[in-house]
């Protein structure tokens, strides 16, 4: 049997890419999710709102990230190189772009308390953060597996005030986190907001953490525009586990030539080799079996550990306009050293897929020589030092 | 209606005769899914029971097919599973009449198509008047009327929400009205009948068959909801 039928006429709907996304959550659900796309839509015409996002973003979150040309790494590869620092960003990771908008949104909702998923953890760090910023007390759920395996990112969260719950069930990763989070979002609607991490889940928030994260492109192509003699790179390059960064980059460049590269991770590569199916609110590509089941990513990037993708990028996949490959665990954390070591720059290892990709590539058909680079560097990759110590043959 | 996960134990076909024998008025089947986020700790704990086993949407189906079961089967089932080409010619092919899918709301109805089964629509506490009332129109065979606010999974007492929840389904519907999620016991379901016209029984259940009940321990529960739902004291 093959994945689900993809309805070709539902294009016209709100919240859908093509065929993909909508709103696939319990009747329960559907009157927080309008609440959410109203106050959203709402917001996002204020520019009141955006005049206070603006604020947070350059005082408090460190924007504009800066562009960083990466000379070595370009001299080795062939290709000239430049790293947008997302890693740069308060909190580690772009991830506080997109937290500092929900929870002012929540804030603007009067909503009493923020609910979060997270795999990397960085994520719900961004999330204790905002909250601890704007008083609003942060539940966040996390698979027990990535407690584990990211336990500094776990302190922290703690450290910050918010409340951090294991989640036990099925692979004890982002899928299953994610799953409980929008389990305990229906027993709290009235009261918390739902703070998504991702380009994921139910109408309006594939579409409005998109926009939380198109600071990174057009932050990216302001600053391409006055580093390359062509003003836009030849590629734009971010790694892809729900998607978030290369959404927010890829935004920014929708409209020029440059072409769109998604790096996932070979085991959770859902845009590479999902197929069509409806999880966790939406209608995207996921890694199933024959039977419609939705199987367990494996990466050694825990914020790349997810069986799919956001909607959009599923669109952009089947337009042509975004082209996802994939990049092993190895390679990745090949990838990590060689960056320290080239420029003085520790990636996530989620950010050194996408790291990878353009060493794998540079200089053959997919990324010719001479050719100008963007990689979006997703976030730093201090969390990830217990995993580098045990993995990184230095 | 009592509930059970189809495939949770190499003899669970026979639980729905103790059921129909118990006096059940239909059956809900679930279709076990990887993820059900709708589920609270005991249907996910079946579901994973279920799969482990190696059971399928379609091979319960398929067993389905070959079992009598003597009173109408309901599937129950998440998006990803029932959108699936095919999956209505399985459903007849089981002689299931109806279909529930709880990630499935009136807005994502359109892509769904079953022809010959009946879908029930579920209601909310949360659901708005206006939205109530298309629930209501479109809803096929009954309207599931979700008692609170929350996964499923049994609870101490029927929920304030439940009653209020009822009535206003009464109001837009001439379909029955079955109240569902938490209702755990006997007393729970005799108040949930005063309310609603009858009312859905499954973590309770499941809770039993995981903890090894067999069909005639699991049908005696299933009688003493019978009973409750008919004694005298309650007005229907």
């Amino acid at each position: 049997m093959s994945s689900i039928t993809v309805a070709p006429d539902a294009g016209h709907l709100a919240g859908r890419f093509g065929a993909y996304g909508g709103r696939y959550v319990p009747e329960s659900l559907v009157p927080a999710c309008h609440a959410v796309a109203d106050a959203f839509a709402g917001a996002w015409a204020d520019p009141g709102f955006r005049g206070s996002l603006a604020g947070l973003l350059s005082a408090y979150a460190g924007r504009p990230t800066p562009l960083t040309p990466a000379p070595r790494l370009s001299a080795e590869l062939g290709v000239t190189v430049l790293l947008k620092r997302e890693d740069l960003a308060h909190t580690g990771s772009h991830k506080i772009n997109n937290v500092l908008g929900q929870a002012l949104l929540a804030r603007r909702m009067g909503r009493a308390r923020l609910i979060a998923e997270t795999g990397a953890g960085m994520h719900g760090v961004a999330t204790a953060t905002a909250g601890a910023l704007l008083g609003l007390p942060a539940r966040v759920f996390m698979g027990e597996r990535d407690v584990e395996r990211q336990a500094h990112n776990v302190f922290r969260m703690r450290l910050l005030g918010a409340e951090v719950i294991p989640v036990t069930t099925g692979s004890r990763t982002l899928k299953d986190a994610t799953s409980e989070a929008m389990r305990h979002w229906v027993t709290d609607a009235g009261e918390a907001y739902y703070c998504a991490g991702s380009v994921i889940g139910p109408h309006p928030y594939p579409t409005m953490v998109r926009e939380f994260q198109r600071v990174i492109g057009e932050e990216a192509r302001r600053q391409c525009a006055a580093e390359l003699p062509a003003a836009v790179p030849d590629y734009v390059v971010a790694c892809v586990g729900g998607g978030s960064n290369a959404a927010g980059t890829f935004a920014g460049f929708a409209g020029t030539a440059a072409r769109l590269v998604g790096v996932e991770a070979e085991g959770g590569s859902g845009a590479c080799r999902g197929e069509a199916g409806v999880l966790h609110g939406s209608q995207s590509l996921f890694l199933q079996d024959e039977h419609g089941q939705v199987k367990e990513a494996h990466s050694i990037a825990a914020g790349l550990d997810y069986p799919g993708v956001g909607p959009e990028h599923a669109y952009l996949r089947d337009q042509g306009r975004a082209r996802y490959v994939t990049a092993g665990d190895a390679e990745a954390i090949a990838a990590a050293v060689r960056l320290a070591r080239a420029e003085g720059i520790l990636p996530a290892i989620e950010s050194a897929h996408a790291v990878a990709w353009v060493i794998r590539a540079a200089g053959t058909p997919a990324l010719p020589a001479g050719s100008t680079v963007l990689v979006t560097l997703s976030g730093r990759g201090d969390k990830d030092v217990t995993t580098l110590m045990a993995q990184a043959r230095l | 209606m009592p509930y059970i996960t189809g495939g949770v134990r190499p003899d669970w076909t026979a639980y729905l005769a103790a059921f129909a024998d118990a006096g059940a008025d239909l059956i809900e089947v679930g279709l076990p899914f990887s993820d059900p986020t709708v589920d609270g700790p005991t249907i996910q704990e079946a579901s994973c029971a279920a799969l482990a086993r190696g059971a399928t949407p379609a091979s319960v189906l398929a067993e389905l097919a070959a079992t009598r079961a003597g009173v109408p089967l309901i599937a129950s089932t998440y998006a990803n599973i029932a959108l699936r080409p095919g999956f209505a010619g399985d459903l007849r092919r089981a002689g299931v009449t109806g279909l529930i899918v709880p990630d499935l709301p009136l807005d994502e109805l359109a892509g769904l198509s079953v022809p010959g089964i009946e879908v029930a629509l579920l209601a909310s506490p949360a659901t708005p008047d206006d939205r109530l009332a298309e629930i209501g129109r479109r809803s096929q065979g009954f309207v599931y009327a979700v008692s609170v606010m929350g996964t499923t999974g049994e609870r101490d007492q029927l929920a304030p929400s439940a009653a209020a929840l009822a009535a206003r389904v009464k109001l837009v519907t001439g379909l029955p009205v079955l109240l569902g999620f938490g209702i755990s016991a006997p007393a729970q379901a005799a108040a949930a009948a005063a309310v609603a016209d009858g009312v859905i029984v499954g973590a309770a259940i499941m809770r039993r068959i995981l903890d090894g009940a067999g069909p005639a321990e699991a049908g005696a529960f299933v009688a003493a909801l019978r009973a409750a739902l008919d004694g005298p004291a309650v007005v229907r």
